[in-house]
């Protein structure tokens, strides 16, 4: 049975719709994930999971009981602040036993289960230090602690690793997914990062002004793109937009009219005459020497219209045709060689005929 | 080697504008100190005239305590100045959250005005109030009363600014994590703004004890209340058990001034805002 279960919720600030009728299904054990660029009502709808926000229409269950009219204290949810949002009066130890207070435990068992928490964070002789004497990834720390410690049914997550520097997000992000098997607490995760969503989550359901686009294994969302702000907003994308001609199960032929004819991956509900787009992942795009014979079906000659180092990868962008530009990435495995081409050099792209996909307009 | 900093002239020209703003700066305190310097010195004098310095005594302070009127007058006004800086501060600081969680425009203004109002405003507004409205009898009642009218903006503001450096999560994390609302602010709120609470009860404190304009309005033809007695006895001449009894009041006043500050410093912070800020998502 769904752990959680929002239904249809709407919430309207004046005129303004955050989340327009969303419904979500979210099963136990899951770290699910809420993604989306700024304003597009994640927040919202965690608030209104956590209780600080109720929606004006829908529901929201947990375990199958309504929680609308529920108070946040009453719900089996716990939530990680973006802020962290640590009693700055207490003591690390006190932190993390504020939840087990609050529950009534007996002080024996908030003693034992504190210190497994904080053993459980790597934070076992931090519990005498106040809040102010951590670094922020410590402080990051105990509030997942916090959160945990009550073994709530949901743990929320607001951007939690919003304000850590790269380094020390890629150590936290491992260090949640552990933590997230180690205790088996349902996970609801925001964020507008879509790397970090990529790599931590079960599943992920991809918002834009208050609608869920696509709701998918991360795999599914970066390969397969249900729309084109998808397509964008995950990940690097080139989109070309494009008719189909002949519409097939297993492959899909487009009329691009600076280009011809390409193939691509077959997708339902697509047919013949549908006006769209053909996105494709630079990393799906080969770069060769205009010389070189082209192995695959869909090639054609191009020019670098400029390039991007970022150590492991060269990302260039070629214009094929007047207007049309396609990425394409290079792996740098070769050290001495760096740069491959230059800007201005002519170039030949070719992808499979089943890499890319069509997207409706 | 040792480079030197300035240019002659140039270190020349900043110190004389060094110069003339120790100056000011000396004269401004001067100013402000001489005074009070000069009664507390004075109330050690062993001369009914404050004209010259005879020597030293404390017979001013033994006439004092002598003094019952003065006393009763001293116990009047403590008893005045902790019951209105007690409820001051209880009512102040219920309006200084209640401004800072409901964004109503008109709660400032309301809780803020007496504040800014001319005190023989509020005197004379309170002495109607007492007299025609409720029909009170003048005396210590209408003066705690009165005292807590003028007090209760104090706190309010103190309360308020501290709420406001806040993070708002962490009122919510104590929500979040099972606490009713009660013992969120039991729990969290209140240790957290409690330096505040405390510096508003000192200043409130302070600004009862002393207050002679609204307490004359209000204090009716009973007890005698310590501003008043003092301005009665330099109405005959300014002798020196005025001088003792400043002395103590400006003490008692220093002491609590000096309390209130060193708490509002101390405080630690109300937990701080990362730096990135909070993305509305």
């Amino acid at each position: 049975m769904a752990l959680l279960e929002i239904r249809n919720v709407t919430r309207r600030f004046g005129s303004y719709t955050a989340v327009n009728n969303v419904s979500i299904t979210v099963a136990a054990g899951e770290f699910f994930t809420l993604l989306g660029p700024s304003g597009c009502g994640k927040t919202t709808l965690l608030r209104m999971i956590a209780g600080f926000d109720l929606p004006d229409s829908g529901q929201i269950l947990l375990d199958g009981k309504d929680m609308v009219g529920t108070p946040p204290e009453k719900r089996p949810v716990h939530t990680v602040f973006q802020t962290y949002a640590l009693f700055p009066h207490m003591t690390v130890a006190d932190n993390i036993a504020f939840p087990l207070k609050m529950a009534g435990k007996r002080p024996g068992e908030i003693r034992t289960k504190v210190e497994n928490a904080l053993g459980s964070v790597r934070l076992s002789n931090f519990g005498n230090r106040f809040p102010h004497e951590l670094s922020g990834g410590q402080k990051q720390r105990v509030a997942f602690a916090r959160g945990l410690v009550n073994r709530p049914r949901l743990l929320l997550l607001d951007e939690p690793l919003g304000a850590l520097d790269a380094k020390l997000r890629e150590e936290m992000q491992i260090e949640l997914i552990n933590l997230q098997k180690e205790m088996g607490v349902t996970f609801v995760f925001v964020t507008h990062a879509q790397n970090e969503a990529l790599a931590l989550s079960h599943r992920i359901a991809v918002m834009n002004h208050g609608n869920v686009e696509q709701i998918d294994e991360p795999s599914k969302i970066y390969g397969f793109p249900i729309n084109r702000f998808v397509a964008d907003f995950i990940g690097k994308i080139s989109i070309i937009s494009a008719q189909v001609v002949e519409a097939a199960p297993s492959h899909l032929k487009l009329h691009v009219p600076e280009l011809g004819e390409i193939l691509t991956i077959g997708k339902e509900g697509v047919k013949a005459g549908d006006q769209g787009a053909l996105a494709i992942r630079p990393e799906q795009v080969r770069i060769t020497h205009p010389s070189e014979e082209q192995r695959l079906k869909n090639h054609f000659l191009g020019k670098v219209h400029d390039f991007l180092y970022v150590g492991d990868v060269t990302t260039y962008i070629v214009e094929i045709s007047n207007g049309a530009y396609i990425e394409a990435l290079l792996p740098n495995s070769s050290p001495g060689r760096a740069k491959f081409f230059e800007a201005g050099d002519m170039v030949g792209v070719s992808w499979r005929h089943d890499a890319g996909i069509f997207l409706n307009d | 080697m040792v480079r030197p900093l300035r240019h002659g002239t140039e270190s020349v020209a900043m110190d004389r504008g060094n110069m003339w703003l120790w100056l000011a700066a000396v004269l401004v305190y001067a100013f402000l100190y001489i005074p009070l310097f000069i009664v507390v010195a004075y109330s050690f004098n062993d001369s009914r005239l404050n004209a010259e310095w005879v020597g030293f005594t404390l017979s001013w302070y033994k006439a004092l305590f002598t003094n019952t009127e003065m006393l009763t007058a001293a116990r009047n006004s403590l008893i005045i100045a902790l019951s209105a800086s007690f409820s001051a501060t209880v009512l102040g600081t219920m309006a200084g959250l209640a401004i800072h969680r409901y964004k109503l425009k008109v709660l400032p203004i309301l809780v803020f005005t007496p504040v800014a109002m001319p005190e023989i405003l509020l005197g004379v507004s309170l002495l109607l109030f007492f007299l025609q409205v409720l029909n009170l009898t003048l005396g210590m009642v209408s003066i705690i009363i009165a005292h807590t009218t003028f007090c209760i903006g104090f706190v309010a503001i103190i309360v308020r600014a501290r709420l406001q450096g806040m993070d708002e999560s962490i009122f919510e994390a104590a929500r979040d994590l099972g606490a009713s609302s009660w013992q969120t602010f039991r729990l969290v709120t209140l240790p957290l703004i409690m330096p505040a609470v405390v510096a508003g009860a000192l200043m409130s404190f302070t600004l009862s004890i002393d207050d002679f304009v609204i307490t004359f309005f209000t204090k009716g033809v009973g007890e005698p209340i310590l501003p008043i007695q003092i301005y009665t006895m330099i109405k005959v001449a300014v002798t020196p058990e005025v001088n003792a009894i400043s002395t103590l009041l400006m003490l008692l006043t220093l002491g609590m001034i000096i309390l209130a500050a060193r708490l509002e410093a101390r405080a630690p912070s109300g937990g701080s805002v990362p730096s990135s800020g909070k993305e509305a998502g």
